[in-house]
């Protein structure tokens, strides 16, 4: 350090002394002192430059010249109040924006999840091509108990392996009666997952075995709420669905069981002496072994589905192997793509449009810097001449940007956690890992990357063009006259088409959005007035009421009550309603005047219990024939009701279903069809309609044990002008609790809320694409704008002169809008294209349009032209409005 | 300065400019002036130290301590700065010339190989 401040500190001295030295050499060789000295001077070139280079020697001077640039910066961008507080605003927007959608994404897509070693889960996932009718199920072909005891027990490529189910369950004898959310395991299930309980301990192999002792567990939540996260809870009993089960152990925080939250775990404790092939209704998870992947674990359980008909049966008489023909093939899939589910394209689709946005942001940005640096041409040619290098010139530019960036991107991270906020707030309901989202590290990084990118980015541009050495050409102009280079035009100009066609792009995928939607609204979903159809669920277990008629008779007791509320239009119930997402029931369905070769199946349908007058209540059509009757229930008369597109597919027409019989299982009589109803949207507005059959909600059993069956849990239904108030809600469940108080009434909602929720997708899409194709259109008309009326401002002369030689301000006007008309062209037919290729990358998210709809292609590029010819129109007309004297005086 | 002179003129190679103020202090002590005056003239014109890189170089060289500086009193009675090779200098000196020697016969055998041969 000494050293160096010794060398320094004679440096300016000792080289005045060498040009000294070299003009007396000079001199000596017969120059003219004056010439002598010149000679000397250009000789030894850049003084400042020596000097500076010296002193780099010693110094980390990057860190100083990046401290000097800084304060440069700082101190450029305070004297311009205006363009900093618009640069770092647009940025901010931007940054925020593409912060808070990554942090989705991160959460979302890219975390694992939240088990140890989470790459090893699996969900054992399986289809049955064989069998007709389960390709519209979403889960495949569910596992059997009997399949989870042969894979658990011959499996070579699993460390654990169980299944599991979801379900409601009654909580009574504490505080008023509550319906839970449950999930029930297998043994292996929490194994494989590989999470501690909190507090006590998981099930044992000894709670798995049916008719010991009853065990339960309870989330974090549940222990929260109900036991005020008391540690003693363990050892106590509760009373679930009126058993009463011992608490062993309460699971973590933050631990969620696959997709779903639940309040209370269940042991299943499967009876393996009953056990027959059929009874697909269970999730099946597994942990592989280390090193064993995907493909080994599907050729293994492929090996087992032949063990698995050998060693079971679904009773006397029938043939084990017909499942042969289902063609059941595994199709195992990280457990992490089933959490997922299909938010992955929606989240990148959201991610690339915001994305652009960016990229419209810093188009504009460079646009505006462009003009700045041309502004500071002078002060530039100043500095070049006191011996700044170019490369000097270009970073104390590129400072200039990057700092920007980053004040925008610090802005951006407040924006970002507020716009987190708000995407939850409007985020679908069924956005996977929603609770899991947080602007963690990661998230941060990519936004000091993303400001640092971009500052570079937007920057570059206008520091490349300007950082060159024109010493003397800018000197001289004094930045006025020469300026309207037609090479300078061309950058800008290329910015402003590149915003043209990007903006293009994200309005015409929010166009497509837009026709979405609006083709989902004109499907007829099979119910109507959606906003005063109140639902909720309610559930009779059998340990609360055994008898299958009494159940009945309860819930028809129920619907009186109800019925009797003021306001109330009519109630009834069903064992769901459509779009509610509980898992449905698919059987197959034989027709009596059909004939079914021997070994083949009839196609699984979806089916479904009513109760008289849901169809009125629902707002459903009746097409045909006429709905059961509550003596028809109780007298257990042999009726049924089908859909339309079922009753068209068997019978032709809807009329010659009416008396036809059709039949579960073999031991069961055949129920003549009495009623067609209309088909109804079951899975969401985008899905096709299912065949359905609706069997009468009480009825004889057709596999025993017991004369009857009953549907047991139940979404009651009921149309009134006043659902969803507080006041109507107390009603209703006073008149419930009226009938029996220990009732907890579940999933209380409008039918209007299951409907949002099954477009919650597509609206949630809908709002993220017009959000950014606003933004880009705002961006794009504030580029193109600014464009124009530079290149106006740098042509008055130009202009005045043209008017003083008798042009008409009409001619100047058209001069003016050709130019902008020409880019706004120009941006547009490069967006045609673009967004001919991306539009295909939502063709998933689309309904009733396709990705090259010619309308929205149209319709987008009418308004976008029109919108940018406007946006010329402004400076346009004030260049005719120009006093050919006072242009001409400019100079 | 004739365009003919700029024409024989040959830019330095890059690090050589090192090598060549640290032979030229091997022969004693000199300032800035004189070490570029030196490596010019012992050239016969044919070098020429860009003058811009000339005192960076005496820094970097100060720096490694291959040379070090003092105070003293120039032909004409002037304070300057005077630089002196240092021990550690003389053997960077060496073995840079080696290095050279060596690079230039290289070089001379890739560019004449037939004049090479006969020796």
């Amino acid at each position: 350090m000494k050293r160096r401040e010794r060398m320094l500190q004679d440096l300016d001295q000792e080289i005045r002394d060498h040009i000294e030295m070299a003009t007396q050499d000079n001199i000596d060789r017969g120059m003219s002192p004056e010439e002598a000295r010149h000679a000397a001077i250009r000789k030894f070139g850049n003084v400042t430059l020596v000097k500076e280079n010296s002193r780099e020697v010693w110094s980390v001077v990057w860190l100083e010249q990046l401290l000097q640039d800084i304060r440069f910066a700082l101190r450029m961008l305070c004297k311009s109040p205006g363009f900093t507080a618009v640069a770092i605003l647009t940025l901010a927007i931007g940054i925020g924006g593409n912060a808070a959608v990554f942090s989705v994404v991160n959460s979302v897509l890219l975390k694992p999840l939240n088990y140890p070693k989470a790459e090893e889960l699996v969900s054992l996932h399986q289809i049955a091509p064989g069998a007709e009718g389960l390709a519209d199920f979403e889960n495949g072909l569910l596992l059997s108990p009997s399949m989870y005891v042969t894979y658990a027990e011959q499996n070579r490529t699993f460390q654990s392996l169980g299944v599991w189910i979801t379900g409601t369950a009654n909580v009574t004898g504490l505080e008023e009666p509550e319906q839970v959310r449950t999930v029930a395991v297998s043994d292996g299930v929490l194994q494989a997952l590989g999470t501690p309980p909190g507090v006590g301990r998981w099930f044992s192999v000894a709670d798995q075995i049916p008719r010991g002792p009853e065990k339960v567990m309870l989330s974090y939540g549940y222990w929260q709420r109900r036991f005020g996260g008391d540690r003693n809870v363990i050892g106590r009993n509760i009373l679930i669905d009126s058993r009463s089960r011992e608490i062993v152990g309460v699971m973590p925080k933050n631990f969620r069981f696959v997709d779903s939250d639940f309040d209370v775990m269940l042991p299943l404790a499967f009876d393996r002496g009953h056990l027959i092939l059929a009874g697909f209704g269970f999730h099946g998870i597994a942990r592989l072994k280390p090193g064993a992947t995907i493909a080994q674990g599907n050729a293994d359980v492929a090996r087992m589905i032949s063990i698995w008909m050998d060693s079971w049966t679904n009773g006397p008489k029938t043939n084990p192997h017909i499942y042969e023909t289902w063609k059941i093939t595994p199709m195992i899939r990280p457990l992490k793509q089933e959490v997922i589910g299909n938010v992955n394209e929606l989240l990148w689709v959201v991610m690339g449009t915001i994305g652009l946005v960016m990229l419209i942001a810093c188009a504009n940005l460079a646009n505006l810097l462009l003009v700045r640096v041309e502004s500071r041409q002078q002060e530039l040619a100043v500095r070049a001449a006191l011996g700044a290098g170019r490369g000097r010139i270009l970073r104390s530019l590129l400072t200039e940007s990057v700092m920007l960036g980053l004040m925008g991107g610090a802005l951006g991270v407040g924006l970002a956690y507020a716009g987190v906020q708000f995407l939850l707030s409007i985020g679908p309901a069924n956005l996977p890992r929603l609770s899991e989202i947080t602007l963690d590290t990661r998230t941060l990084g990519f936004t000091l990357l993303l400001s640092l990118l971009s500052g570079l980015l937007f920057g570059l541009i206008p520091a490349l063009k300007y950082a060159g050495p024109r010493t003397s050409l800018a000197l001289r102009s004094a930045g006025r006259t020469i300026g309207a280079s037609r090479e300078r035009h061309r950058t800008r100009n290329l910015l402003v088409i590149g915003q043209v066609s990007m903006a293009f792009v994200l309005i015409v995928s929010a166009g497509l959005m837009i026709r979405t939607f609006q083709a989902l609204r004109t499907v007829e979903p099979g119910f109507t007035d959606a906003r005063h159809l109140q639902l909720m669920r309610i559930s009779i277990p059998d340990s609360l009421i055994q008898e299958p008629e009494r159940v009945t008779r309860t819930q028809n007791a129920i619907l009186d009550k109800l019925a009797a509320i003021p306001g109330m239009k009519s109630a009834a119930f069903v064992s769901e309603m459509p779009m509610e997402g509980f898992d449905s029931a698919w059987d197959e369905i034989f027709a009596e005047d059909k004939v079914y070769e021997d070994n083949t199946i009839p196609p699984l349908r979806l089916y479904k219990y009513i109760s008289p007058g849901l169809l009125q209540t629902a707002g459903t059509r009746l097409v045909a024939g006429r709905e059961m009757t509550w003596s028809e229930i109780y007298g257990l008369q042999p009726v049924v009701m089908v859909s339309e597109n079922f009753a068209r597919e068997i019978w032709d027409t809807p009329s010659a279903a009416i008396g036809k019989r059709l039949r579960e299982v073999p031991m069961q009589p055949w129920h003549e069809v009495i009623g067609v109803v209309q088909d109804v949207r079951e899975k969401g507005v985008q899905e096709k309609a299912p065949e359905i059959v609706y069997w009468p909600a009480l009825m004889k059993n057709p596999f025993g044990p017991g004369p009857t069956q009953v549907a047991r849990t139940v979404t009651f239904a009921v149309r009134s002008e006043r659902a969803g108030t507080e006041s109507f809600l107390n009603e209703v469940r006073t008149a419930v609790w009226s009938v029996n108080a220990n009732l907890p009434l579940a999933s209380v909602r409008t039918m209007a809320d299951v409907y949002g929720k099954s477009v919650a997708r597509t609206s949630f899409t809908l709002v993220m694409l017009g959000i950014a194709a606003s933004m880009a259109l705002a961006l794009g008309i504030v580029g193109i704008y600014g464009v124009i009326s530079y290149t106006v401002s740098q042509r008055i002369r130009e202009i005045g002169i043209r008017l003083a030689l008798g042009a008409q301000s009409g001619d100047v006007l058209s001069m003016i809008l050709r130019e902008g008309a020409k880019l706004a062209l120009l941006g547009v037919f490069i967006g045609v294209f673009a967004a001919f290729g991306l539009a295909r990358l939502m063709t998933s998210l689309l309904f009733g349009v396709t990705a090259h709809d010619p309308l929205t292609f149209a319709s987008v590029a009418t308004l976008l032209i029109s919108v940018t010819l406007l946006a010329c129109y402004i400076p346009a007309r004030r260049s005719t409005k120009v006093d050919p004297m006072v242009a001409l005086r400019y100079e | 300065m004739s365009t003919k002179e700029q024409k024989e003129r040959i830019e330095l190679l890059q690090g050589t400019l090192d090598l060549l103020i640290l032979r030229t202090l091997l022969l004693g002590p000199a300032h800035g002036h004189a070490i570029a005056k030196a490596i010019e003239f012992n050239s016969d014109a044919v070098l020429q130290v860009e003058q811009g890189s000339l005192y960076p170089a005496l820094h970097r060289l100060i720096k490694r301590r291959w040379i070090s500086v003092e105070n003293g009193t120039s032909e004409n009675n002037r304070k300057a700065k005077f630089y002196r090779l240092t021990a550690l200098g003389r053997k960077q000196l060496v073995r840079e010339t080696s290095k050279w020697d060596k690079l230039a016969r290289a070089i001379g055998r890739i560019l004449r190989p037939t004049e090479e041969e006969p020796s």
